[in-house]
């Protein structure tokens, strides 16, 4: 994984509650053996009509969205299934933050792993967020802010370790087989 | 200190405490596998030249990419397409590089992980759980700690048998009274969702509680715990007791003999202590409520089957406004139109919800004697409840009232096999997500009981069952 430190991108608005992971990728695209290309599936549903062509009023075929990183979205994102597609998707979509009110917590954990920050801020910058489409934010990962349409900037709150990892660019894999003296002590001591 | 049973099972799994810097290394008990969420697992475990650490905690099965069509004269399976083929080889080459154990397609015990890992009695009280699947909340029936992870965190714990975990908050949901004739667990279920709604729960383990809940069987506790992901809560549990001892008892993986005796001497234990205290609590009467269906495109969307479709102009809230329109928009229903009456075009009873004997029984018991009017697809969720099914005679009730018997797996709740709806098709089904495009691209999803779902088969609408349960 990339260290992310900081991140400048003009946003995405999304203005819907409780975006699902089937929204974010609809599962018959579940069927692949690896996790390339799926940014090309991503809202594929939202995004392009029955036929295969884009849909002109969804704002990822807008020529705006063209190489925006962050994703501002309604209350509950992420809610659903536990399909790391979905962040593998956002990801190679070129989306590196999503943002909202709260970020549904299965969604939280695999965003983390792939180096995707969930930036949860409170109602009243989402707001500003929100009615601001496009306008280009800052975000830095180290001092956990956002910068705000308009001045201002919003602060999120990000665990410890998930911070660490982000700036570091660690994989949490290599961390717990650092463990594996203690894990196999625990083991020795359940099983006697 | 009085613990609760979620703070007795996360203790007794810790490698090393939770720090201010670190989360809490958590083993896990019993890992489940299945083809969708594991390939890309493997692929690094292979990349970094890693085994699988504890196979023998490691147990496999097939579901979502399965067909439900019976295998051809030619002996093939009628795959959907190259790709689920391809997925579905891909685990069992993985298996046996790996050294674990899968239960495949056609094997005896195949079927929807989560109906699987209980029947095979793999899933025990007091035990950490995980698997790459949303659903896996429905091992909390157990008294298990059990919840998803993504496929990132599978490889961690093939590679490690460990997870990096922040310890999440509780929530009690107390159910006091008695459910009424004809209302089930998948109600009151929807009822507890609709009334805490579609996050209330995240961040949060569920432990479900009250006179309601233990009066329930381990197949309805199931069917409880199995929607807690869709409150937003990872984890949903019911505290063992003696009707999770006998329906474990005998099961292929149970313990036997006198390590049974000392495993249930063991879980007896496992219950929350007097005094333990719950970060959150929410209180339910199981007897106000009635058959619940949803209306909209969250699983919180839901009403009584008497009710009436809410009116967007009420909702104060601009985004939920614009949510709550937008729901209806896709739906295709009307703010203030009774639910009961309208149109169904297809009904779907199956699933790791109501997917397991107990719930095809009470669609069977609508079925009997009558036809169904619109296309009625019901999946057992695995070889040994379709074996149990037929042993009794339910396939031949199904295929009588005109509706289709098919092979287990997750068919159509989450659409991945070829069963699916087609655009703008309006569906009753015991699933547990009525997402848009959840059942198939514009597929509308009502969720509802497998006896709800029964009666809107035979009606061709939605239909309170009640009134057909009664007229047996």
């Amino acid at each position: 994984m990339e260290p992310l430190l900081t991140l400048e991108s003009r946003t995405v608005v999304l203005p819907r509650e409780n975006v699902d992971t089937d929204q974010i990728i609809p599962a018959r695209f579940l069927k692949v053996i690896d996790r390339k290309g799926l940014g090309k599936v991503l809202f594929s549903d939202w995004r392009y009509a029955a036929d295969g062509t884009p849909r002109p009023d969804f704002v990822l075929n807008q020529p705006a969205a063209e190489g925006c990183r962050v994703l501002v979205a309604g209350d509950n994102f992420g809610c659903g299934s536990s399909r790391e597609h979905a962040p593998w998707a956002l990801v190679d979509a070129g989306f590196r933050a999503v943002v909202s009110t709260s970020i549904a917590d299965i969604f939280r954990n695999n965003a983390l792993k792939n180096g995707l920050v969930p930036v949860v801020v409170d109602a009243p910058s989402l707001a500003r967020l929100m009615a601001a489409p496009g306008a280009t934010v800052h975000i830095d990962v180290s001092a956990q802010t956002i910068t705000l349409p308009g001045g201002g900037e919003a602060r999120f709150p990000l665990d410890a370790f998930a911070r660490y990892c982000l700036l570091n660019g660690v994989d949490e894999l290599g961390f717990l087989r650092s463990k594996e003296e203690v894990i196999a002590a625990f083991e020795a001591r359940r099983d006697r | 200190m009085a613990r609760t049973l979620f703070e007795k099972i996360w203790d007794a799994h810790l490698v090393t405490p939770e720090s201010a810097d670190t989360p809490a290394v958590l083993y896990v008990d019993l890992h489940l596998v299945h083809e969708v969420t594991s390939p890309q697992a493997f692929t690094v475990l292979r990349e970094q030249g890693l085994k699988v650490r504890r196979p023998e905690r490691t147990l496999a099965t097939m579901d979502h990419s399965t067909p439900t069509l019976p295998r051809g004269a030619d002996g093939r399976w009628p795959y959907v397409d190259a790709q689920a083929e391809a997925q579905v080889r891909q685990l069992e080459r993985n298996a046996a590089e790996f050294g674990f154990e899968l239960h495949g397609l056609g094997d005896d015990a195949q079927g929807i992980v989560h109906v699987f890992g209980p029947e095979q009695g793999a899933t025990q009280p007091g035990m950490t759980v995980v698997c790459g699947d949303s659903h896996t909340a429905t091992h909390g029936a157990f008294g298990a700690l059990a919840f998803g992870i993504g496929t990132s965190e599978v490889g961690h714990v093939l590679a490690t048998q460990c997870l990096l975990q922040r310890r999440p908050r509780t929530l009690a949901i107390r159910v006091d009274g008695r459910l009424g004739p004809g209302v089930t667990a998948k109600d009151l279920v929807l009822a507890i969702i609709a009334r805490i709604g579609v996050g209330g729960g995240t961040g949060h383990v569920v432990e479900y509680m009250g006179t309601a809940i233990r009066t329930l069987s381990m197949e309805a506790r199931m069917t409880v715990c199995n929607m807690s992901i869709e409150a937003g809560a990872r984890a949903g549990l019911v505290a063992p007791d003696d009707t999770t001892f006998q329906w474990l008892a005998g099961r292929p993986r149970a313990p036997a003999g006198a390590a049974w005796d000392a495993a249930v001497a063991r879980w007896r234990g496992l219950p929350g202590d007097e005094g333990a205290r719950y970060d959150r609590e929410v209180t339910l009467d199981a007897s106000a409520l009635e058959p619940m269906i949803t209306f909209g495109t969250n699983p919180a969307q839901g009403i009584g089957v008497s009710g009436r479709v809410p009116d967007p102009a009420a909702e104060k809230d601009p985004t939920a406004r614009a949510s709550l329109e937008a729901a209806l928009r896709y739906m295709g229903l009307r703010p203030g139109q009774a639910i009961a009456g309208q149109k169904v075009d297809a009904v779907f009873v199956g699933s790791c919800t109501n997917g397991r004997l107990e719930d095809l029984r009470a669609a069977a018991s609508v079925l009997r004697g009558r036809k169904v009017k619109v296309r009625t697809l019901v999946v057992p969720g695995s070889r040994a409840v379709k074996r149990a099914a037929e042993a009794e005679g339910i396939d031949r009730v199904v295929r009588e009232a005109g509706a289709e018997w098919r092979e287990p797996g997750c068919s159509m709740c989450i659409a991945m096999n070829g069963d699916h709806l087609e655009p703008g098709q309006y569906c009753v089904s015991t699933s547990n997500r009525n997402f848009e495009g959840r059942q198939g691209p514009g597929g509308r999803t009502l969720l509802a009981s497998p006896l709800t779902a029964a009666a809107a088969a035979v009606s061709g609408a939605v239909a309170d069952p009640r009134p057909l349960v009664e007229a047996r």
